[in-house]
């Protein structure tokens, strides 16, 4: 295997690296030209609809998978590439799944220590209480995993996983399996643990709000390839491409034009566009707390359905030309269909614009 | 020779999830091809050496005789065992009537009676010597015209008997599993009971009554000793008396390549009875069938005529051997101490024990093997050495023959004098052998309906804790399909315990097993001395049996559940 020169101290050098990877079953590409990196102790999570090749692209980390083409780097060494290949017991990558796929016939404590086979015992047995107290779990060291709940399991999965000190954590849709009141706590809890841990990790989740929660970035993928890998904040506030506009959060596309440096579509102006030529035409982004309403009797818009969320009031407009909008109100305000309202942007909002189904910032050249 | 194994396959296969696809095991992938060589090796040479002979065909007289009688024996057993396998299922299934939960499981238990068993007590009872016809000619005289017992209609009686738990098994399987709501949806669309059993319920089973009429057919096919006492000949005894009788190798190995013909046959025929239909429907919610309860003279004989058949292929025989053992016993007691007895049971119990132990091993190897990846051509070998099920002992014997003389003359041409010696004809390495062909495949079912049971994420959690594929083995996969384990060891060692014609064939001088033992004193007649050891082989039989009955304790559970 090759050894890629030793970082100079004191700067980061990305913890897990791939470079191009493609992965093809048959004549599917499940992984196209892959290009990510990520910072060590960084936590990115991928996420995408079934089929969008998330988890395709952990198991070819965790070496479950050999990539056709590409490279992968975990700590500095090359896994796999055209002419090196490390299966996966030799990659120090931990993995833990949905169904936790622990031991049953070990217990807690055997569970954990499996890993940790080339310590001396009395090593061994120090770093399984570590990992243990880690996930406060230490009491049930001797318990058989049927004996636990879906969370215990779950923290025992991952304190298994961080027992060897693996140089990533990949963790795959871990949490799918607990009931919606457990899940956000054992969230919590594993994010607390990877933290503290302060491991490099990698979650695959098809759930939009805890990709936002948990990554420290963001990383959509579709039909193989990654659409945006970004923070929380960029994806969900200045989507790359429409298909991220629409996947993450709730947005509509109203058709716009730039006329002397603003951008004016069928509500008005929705936004100043200084650089911009008069005459380009773009699709702009609106999500649903962006979009203001007041009633006006001579508006042509018109309120088709009310959906009470609890906090908020979602509110679905049809406009003159026929296309849709939603808008969040606060709870108090509802406004029963049919009622006429004028439709605008919130102010201070820039929204995002799509030219064909990419974002743009600046008008093209 | 009953296949539990296969029958719980059939259910655990649907939910199998697709196994790691990565590369980079080449030693064990090449371990699970090198046994399906091993495996096939037999059966290769078979048709090799019969296609070489092919210019020159050497084929015994009376084979067109010979091939329609195992037609019409394969075709009859068919159709008996639906009858009374179906109608049965039916019964226990759509009734309620006395005795039905008791003999719901309990008719199964005729699978633990071996044909050539019950054929012999059968011909002993109704034989021109035997007590129904000295019956029949003191009242009505001796000019009274009685049927030949001794023929196809009688061999084909006592095999469906002995075979018609297959089909009862997985028809009752079929008519409870089958998603109670479609059968809810056809009552609620105005379907009658019957209406729906014919229109619904059926052609849902259809699958499932072809995969037993597969495994009816094949046991009828390789069966051996029951065909013999009827003076049926079929091409799988062909194969046996051409090769003892006249050593016309060449002859007895173009007749075993046509047996392998109506093997491939019978399983061809079940993909096309399949269809494309693969119906692996969910235990959905829903009411489903329910038992109606029968009553008066219909309650009596619902219950009469399961106990019919469960008397006609179990208890009667059984009593029967009991009978003749114990007054054996009394009349001989010295008998019971026959120091063969002991000789020829060690026999049968030390091939048993030593063929179950290689078979384990190799399956465990194998779906081991199967897990670290390796895609579909490993995938298929693991499937090709299953294959040696279907082919009859006697073409698997003359398979390993021409196998080893074959490696004897490349041993020889290589300098070694001699070859492989009397390693062969001289030890039972040959027995040994042929019997790993043979039943490697209820082996590796078993222990792969257990592999399937565990996720693939556990191997791939362990290969990412740093454990090399030979730690997963010994301290993941071997603790975890133990239960398959278990089971394997007992169905290689009850399947090797009955064999039959491979012992015959492939014995050497001097050596006998337990069932040659009854085989060869129930030809000559000598049912009495033969009933001792026919009991031990149905006590043992009777194992496998008890997995069957927790099955169908499952099924009814299922049932009255949903």
């Amino acid at each position: 295997m090759t050894q890629v020169p030793p970082s100079p101290p004191g700067s980061t050098r990305p913890a897990l690296v791939l470079k191009d990877v493609t992965k093809r079953y048959g004549g599917v590409v499940a992984a196209c030209a892959l290009r990510l990196e990520a910072e060590p102790g960084e936590l990115l999570t991928l996420i995408g609809p079934s089929g969008c090749g998330k988890s395709t692209t952990l198991r070819l980390v965790a070496g479950l998978e050999r990539p056709d083409e590409g490279t992968i780097c975990i700590a500095d060494e090359v896994v796999a590439d055209r002419r090196h290949w490390q299966p996966p017991e030799r990659r120090r990558v931990g993995l833990v799944f949905q169904d936790h796929a622990l031991f049953p016939h070990l217990t807690v404590a055997k569970n954990i220590a499996f890993g940790l086979d080339k310590l001396p015992r009395a090593e061994r047995s120090r770093r399984v209480g570590e990992v243990l107290d880690m996930v406060r779990l230490g009491h049930l060291a001797s318990r058989y995993p049927h004996e636990l709940s879906g969370g215990e399991q779950q923290r025992v999965a991952l304190a298994r996983a961080l027992a060897p000190k693996p140089a990533a954590v990949l963790l795959d849709e871990p949490f799918s399996n607990l009931d919606d009141n457990l899940r956000t706590k054992v969230r919590a809890d594993t994010v607390a643990v990877l933290r503290e841990a302060g491991t490099t990790a990698m979650l695959v989740t098809h759930d939009q709000t805890e990709a936002l929660t948990v990554g420290d970035r963001v990383v959509v993928m579709r039909d193989g390839e990654i659409e945006q890998a970004d923070t929380p904040e960029r994806v969900f506030e200045s989507p790359a491409t429409r298909f991220v506009a629409s996947f993450m959060g709730e947005a509509d596309f109203l058709p716009a034009r730039v006329r002397n440096a603003l951008l004016t579509c069928e509500i008005g102006v929705v936004s100043t566009v200084p650089g911009w030529t008069t005459g380009w035409d773009v699709d702009v982004v609106l999500r649903p707390h962006e979009v203001a309403l007041a009633v006006d009797p001579d508006s042509a818009a018109r309120v088709v359905a009310v959906e009470y969320h609890g906090a908020f009031v979602l509110h679905t407009v049809v406009l003159g030309s026929g296309s849709t909008l939603r808008s969040w109100q606060p709870h108090a305000v509802r406004h029963p269909i049919g009622t006429p309202v004028t439709v605008s942007v919130v102010p201070g909002i820039t929204p995002t614009l799509l030219i064909g189904d990419t974002a743009v910032t600046a008008p093209p050249l | 020779m009953s296949r539990p194994a296969v029958l719980v396959r059939e259910r655990a296969s649907a939910v199998r999830p697709s196994p790691a696809a990565y590369s980079g095991r080449p030693w064990w992938s090449l371990f699970t091809v090198g046994i399906a060589v091993l495996v096939a090796t037999p059966v290769v040479a078979v048709v090799i050496d019969a296609v070489r002979q092919a210019a020159s065909p050497d084929l015994p007289r009376g084979l067109g005789a010979m091939v329609l009688t195992t037609l019409l024996l394969m075709v009859g057993v068919g159709v008996g065992t639906l009858v009374i396998g179906g109608g049965l299922a039916w019964l226990v299934t759509a009734y309620r009537f006395p005795l039905r939960d008791a003999l719901a499981w309990l008719l199964v238990l005729p699978l633990a009676m071996p044909a050539y068993i019950l054929g012999f007590v059968f011909l002993s009872a109704f034989d021109v010597s035997g007590p129904v016809q000295q019956m029949l000619r003191s009242v009505f005289g001796t000019d009274v015209w009685i049927p030949d017992v001794a023929s196809l209609p009688g061999a084909i009686l006592v095999m469906s008997l002995t075979l018609y738990p297959y089909v009862y098994l997985l028809t009752r399987a079929a008519l409870v599993e089958q998603a109670p709501g479609t059968y809810d949806a056809a009552r609620t669309l105005g379907a009658s009971r019957s209406r729906v059993l014919w229109r619904v319920l059926l052609p849902l089973a259809r699958p499932s009554l072809a995969a037993a009429l597969a495994l009816v057919m094949m046991e009828t096919l390789t069966d051996f000793a029951t065909v013999q006492y009827f003076n049926v000949r079929t091409v799988s005894v062909g194969v046996y008396l051409v090769w003892k009788g006249s050593f016309d190798f060449g002859s007895a190995t173009q007749l075993s390549a046509l047996v392998l013909l109506f093997a491939v046959a019978v399983l061809a025929g079940e993909r096309l009875l399949r269809g494309r239909a693969r119906y692996h429907q969910r235990p959905g919610r829903g009411h489903g069938l329910q038992p109606e309860r029968l009553s008066g003279w219909r309650a009596a004989g619902a219950t009469a005529v399961c106990m019919a058949v469960l008397g006609a292929g179990f208890a009667v025989p059984v009593l029967q051997l009991l009978f003749w053992a114990v007054g054996d016993a009394i009349a001989d007691p010295a008998s019971l101490w026959d120091p063969r007895f002991a000789d020829y049971l060690t026999n049968s119990v030390v091939v048993a024990l030593v063929t179950a132990a290689v078979c384990v091993l190799l399956s465990l190897m194998m779906g081991h093997g199967l897990r670290l990846g390796g895609g579909w051509f490993v995938r298929a070998a693991a499937q090709l050495t299953t294959f040696g099920y279907a082919v009859p002992g006697a073409v698997v014997g003359i398979g390993v023959l021409l196998a080893f003389v074959a490696l004897d003359r490349t041993l020889e041409a290589l300098g070694v004098a001699g070859g492989t010696g009397l390693l062969v004809t001289g030890s039972v390495v040959g027995i040994l052998y042929a019997y790993v062909v043979r039943f490697l495949a209820p082996a590796y079912q078993a222990v792969d309906a257990s592999f399937a049971k565990v996720s693939p994420t556990m191997t791939m959690s362990a290969m990412s804790l740093g454990a090399k594929p030979r730690r997963i083995l010994r301290q993941v996969h071997v603790p975890l399909v133990r239960p398959g384990v278990a089971v394997a060891l007992v169905l290689v060692m009850i399947d090797a315990i009955k064999e039959l014609p491979i012992v015959l064939l492939l014995r050497p001088f001097g050596f006998t097993t337990v069932s040659v033992w009854v085989y060869e004193l129930a030809s000559e007649n000598f049912w009495e001395k033969a009933a001792l050891p026919a009991l031990v082989i149905v006590a043992v039989a009777t194992v496998p049996v008890f997995f069957l009955f927790r099955h169908v304790r499952l099924i009814d559970t299922a049932h009255e559940v949903g």
